[in-house]
Order: structure tokens, then sequence, then C-alpha cells
């Protein structure tokens, strides 16, 4: 093997690996879209799917199953930039089936400035979440707290009764975020 | 033809003056001994640091309760302990053994990609670097939260660390990078700078686990690259690929990560698994059985191996389809990397063994690596998995297929060819010593683990329940003679570089290969006339 076609062979070798290796990169993103489209195909639940479960089921779910107890737990994470406590007023219930209910959490900004924040919600374990449903939840939009406020915040929520038969308990955890730039707006107004 | 022979002469003229003095002969070192050697330094430093946020967790661990750490702390040391000895310690180490042996193995004057070369080995202190102003920047004010997410970097937790996981992020990039660059240039040296005659069936079987490793690096590394790029967009420029509140999914995350993850096992594994295919067959004096298989075995753990990640992820809430075929995939390996513990098995079988200290430890590493494996296949189990889940028993598992795996893979690595590199032979009776510590105090380290573990002790938690005391006091005991122990090996290679007795060529009597040809030690030139292989 002659010097010239040693190079020109580590050439090829090392175009074709850097190729390879930049493919895998553009791989890791484009397994993104990927993801959620294999769940749409072979039918595993992807988290928009879960959601958009909700909404049917609650047309479904009105009657009361009188037969069953359901034990909801309330959980509450504040985000660390985010100088807020969020704390529910009970911090688990039993409801029946399809009964409607109303708990109240307690908000307060820790710091003296005005503050938006947003909660997010989350249902564990997650086969629950398409038959819990929230009528009025202050996650449906921004709340903001004037420096050193306190104000009391409603749920009311209900649990199908077509809730699988071996779930008897769940959690709804809710993590609240800063929304920065917010404060900046209201202001203005 | 007439190139060839003028690179001869220019080989010659190279080796007249010798290697360049000073600090350039290591800033601007294109000689893949030299590199080598840089990265082997740098590995057994990275092997004290992440030794050294060990021991910090075992003396926090002796006694339940909150003595030394606070929890934060505890878990970024857990964090750090693991990033600096996987990306620190086994992978450098494992490169350098490539860049030393590869060449030699093959018959080729050099690395294809000298600069580059040069290039991989110096982003690591870099990256080092990193690695530690992410361990330390909390420590000052206003530096943020301490990375207490584990080395899986899981979000939502990894989105609300503060700045130092922007360092983790980057020190990842950068060791990435390094990763990627060697493990091209291993398989452009390999494809194009074998011997004349030399066909890829003739290769040492180390030179194939290095093949297979290097493209398993390329395969995965740029994709996990691409998930913490993904985590960087979220905590900066408010993107949402993990973010549940913008339409994210947290889940995605773990399917990148361990898209890397798994594979990465193997890239750990398979070069000591090269290592041992060049130790056995010297000290049992037969040729290894099964050259063949264990190729085809090899290739068939880099397939199988890159589509089973999400058996790290049984408890995420997979549909039953799915958790079954991670379970099956993952099953299925075993039988491939069983073969290859076999195939050693039996080049074993009725040679004329004598047992050095890099045979002691290639037939220890058999045996304790097997079990490493058998509470690997327990893990697999999906609904015994949901039980074992986060609990000590994996940890136990992942340090016995890991340790033995690739570390102690390593170790005899290095006993095997420090006289060959140095030129002179280390001290048996202290490596003999060695030898034992480490194997005695790993086993009394781990083997209760197993036990805390299933009794229901959960990981990564820097308290436990009093009724694990016992077990952890042991734990801790042997895993501070096992840390301790490294130092004697420091002291062995140290003494061995320093003088000694002089080796032979062929250090070994049973050794058989290319590298055994050449004096020890080497040439700083060597192979600049490719050898005539012996038909």
């Amino acid at each position: 093997m002659s010097g010239a076609t040693t190079a020109r062979g580590k050439r090829r070798t090392l175009i074709l690996l850097a190729a390879l290796a930049l493919g895998m990169f553009g791989f890791g993103f484009a397994l993104v879209p990927l993801y959620g489209l294999l769940c749409e195909v072979t039918g595993i639940q992807s988290v928009e799917r879960r959601a958009n479960q909700t909404a049917a089921d609650v047309a479904s779910a009105t009657a009361i199953d009188q037969g069953r107890w359901v034990t909801v737990k309330l959980d509450a994470t504040v985000h660390p930039d985010l100088p807020w406590t969020l704390v529910p007023m009970e911090r688990r219930l039993r409801v029946r089936p399809g009964e409607s209910r109303q708990v109240r959490f307690v908000a307060e900004n820790l710091s003296g400035r005005e503050i938006t924040g947003q909660a997010i919600p989350t249902v564990a374990p997650w086969q629950a979440t398409g038959f819990f449903s929230k009528m009025e939840c202050f996650c449906f939009t921004q709340q903001t707290l004037a420096g050193g406020e306190t104000r009391e915040m409603p749920l009311v929520f209900s649990v199908s009764p077509d809730l699988p038969a071996g779930i008897d308990s769940l959690t709804l955890s809710y993590n609240v975020l800063r929304i920065p730039g917010a404060e900046r707006v209201t202001a203005a107004r | 033809m007439t190139t060839t022979t003028l690179d001869y002469g220019h080989g010659h003229e190279h080796e007249d003056h010798g290697p360049p003095r000073g600090l350039k002969r290591w800033l601007f070192s294109t000689n893949h001994k030299d590199i080598g050697t840089m990265y082997l330094v740098f590995a057994l430093t990275m092997l004290f640091a992440g030794g050294a946020s060990a021991m910090l967790i075992r003396a926090e661990l002796f006694m339940p309760g909150l003595q030394l750490l606070d929890p934060d702390l505890y878990n970024n040391l857990v964090t750090n302990h693991a990033l600096i000895m996987i990306f620190g310690a086994v992978m450098p180490a494992a490169a350098g053994l490539a860049n030393w042996m590869i060449p030699l193995m093959i018959g080729a004057p050099d690395m294809a990609l000298p600069r580059m070369n040069n290039l991989s080995v110096w982003i690591l202190p870099a990256a080092a670097l990193m690695l530690l102003l992410s361990f330390v920047v909390p420590f000052f004010p206003g530096g943020g939260t301490q990375i207490n997410t584990g080395w899986t970097l899981y979000p939502p937790l990894s989105l609300q660390v503060g700045m130092s996981m922007d360092f983790l992020i980057f020190a990842i990039h950068l060791l990435g990078i390094s990763s990627v660059l060697a493990s091209i240039n291993i398989i452009v040296t390999i494809f194009n700078m074998r011997a004349p005659g030399m066909r890829m069936m003739e290769m040492p079987i180390f030179v194939w686990t290095w093949l297979v490793t290097a493209f398993l690096l390329i395969l995965v590394v740029p994709v996990l690259a691409g998930g913490v790029t993904m985590l960087l967009f979220d905590r900066h420029f408010g993107t949402s690929f993990f973010t549940a509140a913008g339409g994210g999914d947290p889940v995605l995350f773990q399917h990148l990560f361990w898209f890397f993850g798994h594979p990465e096992v193997y890239i750990l594994i398979l070069p000591s698994f090269g290592v041992l295919a060049s130790i056995i067959p010297t000290f049992a004096r037969k040729p290894l059985f099964g050259y063949k298989s264990l190729v085809g075995a090899m290739i068939a753990i880099m397939a199988i191996g890159m589509v089973v990640w999400a058996h790290h992820q049984y408890t995420v809430g997979m549909s039953l389809g799915a958790v079954s075929y991670f379970m099956i995939g993952t099953i299925i390996i075993s039988i491939p990397v069983g073969l290859m513990v076999f195939n050693y098995m039996a080049t074993m079988w009725r040679g004329s063994m004598t047992f050095e200290t890099p045979m002691l430890f290639a037939v220890a590493i058999l045996l304790m690596f097997s079990f490493g494996g058998l509470t690997g296949i327990m893990l697999a189990v999906v609904p015994a998995d949901m039980q074992y889940h986060d609990s000590m028993f994996v940890v136990a598992h992942f340090h016995y297929v890991l340790l033995p795996g690739a570390v102690f893979g390593l170790f005899a690595g290095v006993f095997y060819w420090l006289p060959k590199w140095t030129g002179n032979m280390y001290d048996e009776r202290l490596a003999k010593i060695f030898f034992w510590t480490n194997v005695i105090s790993f086993n009394i380290t781990f083997f209760p683990q197993h036990f805390i573990g299933l009794a229901g002790m959960p990981r990564r938690i820097v308290d436990y329940n009093v009724m694990f005391t016992e077990f952890n006091v042991i734990s801790s005991l042997a895993a501070f003679v096992f840390g301790l122990s490294h130092l004697l090996l420091l002291y062995i290679i140290i003494k061995t570089v320093r003088g000694g007795k002089k080796a032979e060529a062929r250090v070994w009597e049973g050794a058989k290969g290319l590298e055994w040809e050449l004096p020890s030690p080497p040439p700083f030139h060597s192979w600049t006339t490719a050898p005539q292989l012996a038909r």
C-alpha cells in the first residue's frame, strides 16, 4: 500500500465517521418528534393525549358512585426562583367518585415585590390523570401576588366514576414556577 | 512504494534525536506513546478525585443520621463521583491503553491522526476543570444550588439547579467531543494502518474490542450531547423540550439519556474484556479459545445493547408491551456476554497456568463480573425490578459489574503492559499484596449492599433506617481499606517507572503478538517499517 493511498483512505474514513457523529447529534433532536410519533402510532399514552382525554371523561362522569372511596392527596412544590409558599389547607381528603369537591390553597409572597407565578398540576399515578378533572383551579391562569400578600385560592375538582378499580388513592401535585417579565407588563398597565 | 521508503528514512531521523525536551514534549505531543501516557496519568489522577468523593459518601453512610454532609452536598458528591469515575477515570484510562497498544499491536508507526490525538487528550484537563467548578461553585456566594440530581441529570430537578448545572453541561460537551475525536482516530487507524497482510480477522481481540467501543461511542455520545443541549436550552432559552408546562415531556430526557447510558456500560467494559483476551492466553500458555465467536459476540453486544435502554426506567409507566420488549432484549444480551466469559474459561481449561498479578486479576474479574451479571438478570425482570429499583441492591449490582468489568480490567492491563512501557519489571510481591487487599476489601464493601438493598434501603439518600447500621458500618470500613489500597497501586507504578529489574522484549513467557517483538521500552518511534507477519 503506498503512502498516497493510505492518506486517501484515512481521509475517507475520517469524513464518514465525522458525518456519522454529526448525524447522531441530529438524531438526538429527531427523537423529540419521533418519540411523540411512536406513542401516537403504538397507542402508548403521551402527556398530550392524557390531557385531551380529560375533557371527554368529564362529560361522561356525572353519577356519584356511593360504593367507593378515593383518597386524594394534595401537595405543592415552589421553584427556588420564586419566593412564595403554597400550602393546601387540607393535605388529604376522601371523596366519592363523581362528587365535586372544593379545597383551598394558601399562597404567600415572601418578598417585598409584586411577583407573578404559575402552578403546573400533575397527577400520580399517571393512569389516574384522565379520570381527575378540575372545574375551577388557580392553575388555569397566572397568579400575581403583591409584596407580602397572602391569598386563599380555590380548587374545584371531581374524580370520575370510571377510575380503574385498582386505584384507591391519587396525588395531585403542583409545581409553581415564576413567570419572569410578567410584573413589568402589569406595572406598565 | 517510493513514498514508503522516504517515510522510513524520515522516521529514523526522528529516532536519532529522540523526543523533544521539557514541557513542549507533552504540550505539543503527537506521539501515540506520550499521549497514551498522558491519558493514563490523567485517569489515575481522576481515580483519586472520584475516590475521594466515594470516601466522603461512605463516611457519611457510616452511621444513620446526618453527620458530615448536608443532603444536597451528599447528592452532589454522588453526582460528582459517578461522572468523574466514568468520564474522567475509566474512559480516559481505556483510551490510554488504546493509544499505547493499538499501533504496537497492528504494526503501525503511530495513530492515523496524531494532531487530533493531541486535541482529544488536551481537552480533558479543561473538561476536568469544568467538572470541578460545577462542584465548587455552589460553595461561593451567589453560586446557586448544588447538583443534587445524580449523574442521570433527570429533569425537572436538573432544570431547577443553579448555575453549577451549566458548568456540568459544558463539561459533558467537552468530554463528549474528546471521546468522539479519540474514537474517530482509533477507527481510522484500525481501518487504514494495519501491517501489510494483517486481515481484520487476524487482529488481536483487544483491537477488536476497541473498534466496537469506538463505534459505540460515535453512535451514542452525540445523542447525550444533544440531550444535555436541550437541557441547556430549557434552562436558558425558553424552550420546553422537557418542561411539562410548555408541552414537553420529562420522560423524553430519560430516553435520550439512557439511549447513551446503556451502551456506555459496554463502552466501559469492552476494552477491559479486550485486555483479558491478551492476558489469559499468555498466562494459560494456550491460544485464545473461539476468536471468531468472540468477535461475533462483541458485535452482537453492540447491536442489542443499543436497543434495550429503557430497562433503566421500568417504573416511569411504560405500556406492558414496551416493558416486556425491553426485558426480553436485556436478558438476551446475557447470551453474548456469557459466551465471552465462557471463551475465557475455555482458554484457561487445561492450560499451563501461572498466577502473576495480571492473571490473578483476570481470574477474579471473571468470577466477580459473572456475579454482577447475575444480579443484572434479576434487575432485568420487570416485576422484580419494581421492587429493587433505586435501592442499594442496584448500587451493589453496578459496582460488581463496573469495578471488576472495567476498573480491575484496566489495572490488569497496566500490570501486564507496564514492563513493556517502562522497561522495568514491577514489584510482584507488592502487586500481589495490592491485588488481595483490593479485591477482598472490594467484596466486603459491596457484598453487604445487596442485602440492605433487598431489605429496603434506598440509594441516593443521605440518611437511612437504623436497622441497616451494621451492614453500612462493615461496608464503610471496607471501603476505606479499598480506597487506601490504591495508594499502594500509585506507589508500585512510581517505583516501576523509576527503576527495577530490566524487562525483556517478551516480558511474559507465553506472550504472543507484535507488541512483544519490540524492545522494552519500545523506541520513541516504533514500526517505522511495517513488520513482516510470519505465516
